[in-house]
């Protein structure tokens, strides 16, 4: 179980994002920027991914398929929000369909910026993601997890 | 008659990056019919006129897609030029022209390598990302942006490209075309290549016409139609003419496209060999009154602009016809009959860009 | 490279008239190329614009339906009959401009977007 941080598969959801960071995700697997030294791995099955990459921010219409996404998704799992709109909703932000950023519906770990963000913010981003995947691993392991996020559950309750 | 099944696809699919939905109803393993549900990216941008002046829609338009990006922000700023009288520079006209076909050259690259990653062809789909990244280079060189690079204004440009840029443009334009010709090998000839594109999603020209198809799609089935042949920006002083196939099938599409790659590059190569010297940008009074119908050629086919002013800066309406719009139609049409295994291939050959469908 | 920049008409007509209109630009071989709506702020119409092409001379007319504010129910018919992809332009028209638009071939009641607010694109009516 230890050796998994060092082949993170990653799952590809685009929110409603402009296309841009899409092909910069794509564009990081590719053999220039080659996130695959990473072992980093693009799935297309939520149920063998590690790490979601979301780009666009979540209108209406996509929120329930992010979440059904995330939950399909085994633990412990990492969420990484790529370029501006999945982070605050970007220029989009005033637009009558959008919610906001990807932390509307799904806890997010790493935010990157950008607009178009980069291949190397991205790369940045997911090897910034396994070091939280690689913690939250130590926790289930030792089986903190579970409780970690009741707390968390807690917490939100309260503040509503 | 055989058991029918509907199957759901997408909008989370591994051969589209992008979320589309379609409701497959199967016969066994065809298709008898496909419906279509959009809306998972729909924003609502056009209806920031509200919010943001004239000037700062044009980076709005800019993010309708991250592909076409160029092109969605220079026909936004043609056309509110068109209704305020404004006479561009010929040396921006030009600039909006190298900067236009190189954003053709790395979209229809993308587009090569989704293709065969589609068929199931990774190496191939590596070997076109890894040539798409030299015209990449070069937009990231004049513009300081990879995909997005916002150097369109209402007036003309923001940025120059100077002669030592043009230099590297034309080395780059050299290492393309040769590496290009030796994809084309693979795209045309490869046996297992053409066995997955051959007769797949056959659509006639009278089809084509009568589903208002358009772009390359349209083109592939032998209409001949190029936006770029109506001489905006400065096509008009350069020489080409519209690609067009007559076979009409995955194959077809795949060589119109190919095909415009080398074009694109002739047509940089006559646009630096012509650009005349001089201001990049005209200035701009006043706020846009009036409206103005304006068609250009994207990547992916016609797209229309439409932009409606009031005289205040906050226009009344900008609207934007994507060409993926135009071409749902007939992607519906030829994906009617075909077998369950080729609809990945299917819906990529249309070129699709839902950002741009959905705004 | 002789450049043919096409004509660029906008053709005013009454929302009966608009089904005969497109049947003679059918006829005429021409492309629905697009159809949209626009709301004018200042002067409170509804206008309704249906572009049709030629493919050779890179033509374009457009159709246009003005509508005031208070007739802004008037029924329209759709013209996917003619021409069959209309449908996806005008339940868009339909869905953001709340057009009345009868009889679309590919009816997707108001489902084209499925966005939750009605009608954004136009101020709402008031209740009388």
């Amino acid at each position: 179980m230890y050796k998994i941080t060092r082949s993170p598969w990653v799952m590809h959801y685009d929110g409603s994002s402009c296309n841009g960071c899409d092909i910069e995700v794509l564009a990081c697997l590719t053999p220039v920027y080659d996130a695959e030294r990473f072992g980093i791995i693009n799935t297309g099955d939520p149920m063998q991914a590690d790490i979601l990459l979301i780009t666009g921010s979540i209108n209406t219409q996509n929120a329930p398929v992010v979440k059904q996404i995330y939950s399909q998704m085994s633990d412990p799992k990492v969420v990484v929000a790529v370029g501006v709109c999945a982070c605050t909703g970007g220029v989009f932000k005033d637009c009558y369909n959008i919610l906001g950023g990807a932390d509307q519906v799904i806890p997010v770990d790493v935010y990157v910026p950008g607009c178009a963000a980069r291949p190397q913010a991205i790369i940045d981003g997911i090897v910034k993601g396994i070091g939280v995947f690689q913690e939250r691993l130590e926790k289930l392991e030792n089986g903190t997890l579970k409780q970690e996020e009741k707390e968390d559950t807690e917490e939100k309750k309260e503040e509503d | 008659m055989a058991k029918r099944s509907v199957i759901p696809y997408g909008p989370q699919h591994p051969v589209l990056p992008e979320p589309i939905h379609l409701d497959l109803v199967l016969e066994d393993e065809k298709v008898v019919e496909a419906i279509p549900s959009i809306g998972f990216i729909h924003r609502g941008l056009e209806k920031l006129t509200e919010k943001r002046d004239f000037n700062q829609m044009a980076y709005v338009a800019e993010r309708i897609c991250g592909i076409c990006s160029f092109g969605h922000g220079y026909g936004y700023c043609e056309t509110v030029e068109h209704i305020m009288g404004i006479e561009v520079p010929a040396r921006a006209n030009y600039l909006r022209t190298i900067w236009f076909e190189l954003s053709r050259l790395h979209s229809h690259l993308l587009w090569a390598g989704l293709m065969a990653d589609a068929f199931g062809f990774e190496n191939l789909f590596y070997q076109c990302w890894r040539v798409r990244e030299k015209v990449l280079d070069c937009i990231e060189l004049t513009t300081g942006g990879r995909v997005i690079f916002s150097v369109n204004k209402v007036g003309g440009v923001i940025k120059d490209i100077t002669p030592e840029m043009q230099k590297a443009i034309l080395d780059t334009m050299d290492y393309v075309e040769k590496e290009t010709k030796i994809l084309k090998k693979t795209f045309m000839n490869d046996y297992s290549v053409q066995s997955r594109m051959k007769g797949v999603g056959v659509l006639t020209k009278e089809q084509a016409h009568a589903l208002g198809c358009a772009g390359p799609f349209a083109r592939a089935s032998g209409i001949a139609t190029d936006m770029r042949m109506r001489g905006y920006a400065a096509y008009g002083e350069l020489d080409m003419e519209p690609i067009i196939s007559n076979d009409g099938d995955c194959y077809g599409r795949c060589e119109v496209r190919i095909g415009e790659i080398f074009q694109s590059i002739d047509l940089i190569r006559q646009a630096i060999g012509k650009i005349p010297e001089g201001e990049i940008a005209a200035v701009v009074k006043g706020n846009p009154d009036g409206e103005y119908f304006m068609r250009i050629e994207q990547p992916r086919g016609e797209a229309d602009y439409y932009v409606r002013g009031n005289g205040t800066p906050n226009l009344d309406r900008m609207r934007v016809r994507t060409p993926t719009f135009a071409n749902l139609a007939g992607l519906c049409e030829t994906l009617k009959g075909a077998d369950y295994a080729d609809i990945g291939i299917l819906v990529v050959t249309i070129d699709p860009c839902i950002s741009c469908t959905e705004r | 490279m002789n450049a043919t920049e096409g004509k660029n008409e906008i053709i005013p007509i009454a929302p009966a008239e608009l089904p005969i209109r497109a049947m003679e630009m059918k006829n005429k071989g021409y492309r629905l190329s697009q159809a949209c709506a626009a709301w004018l702020k200042k002067e409170k119409k509804l206008e309704l614009s249906y572009s049709f092409v030629d493919d050779d001379t890179y033509d374009i007319f457009s159709l246009r339906i003005s509508l005031e504010d208070a007739e802004r129910d008037t029924e329209i018919a759709s013209i996917s009959e003619i021409f069959s992809y209309a449908s996806f332009y005008e339940n868009e028209m339909r869905e953001l401009f709340g057009a009345n638009i009868k009889y679309i071939g590919m009816d997707l009641q108001n489902k084209l977007y499925r966005i939750q607010e009605e009608t954004p694109f136009v101020p709402k009516k008031e209740e009388a």
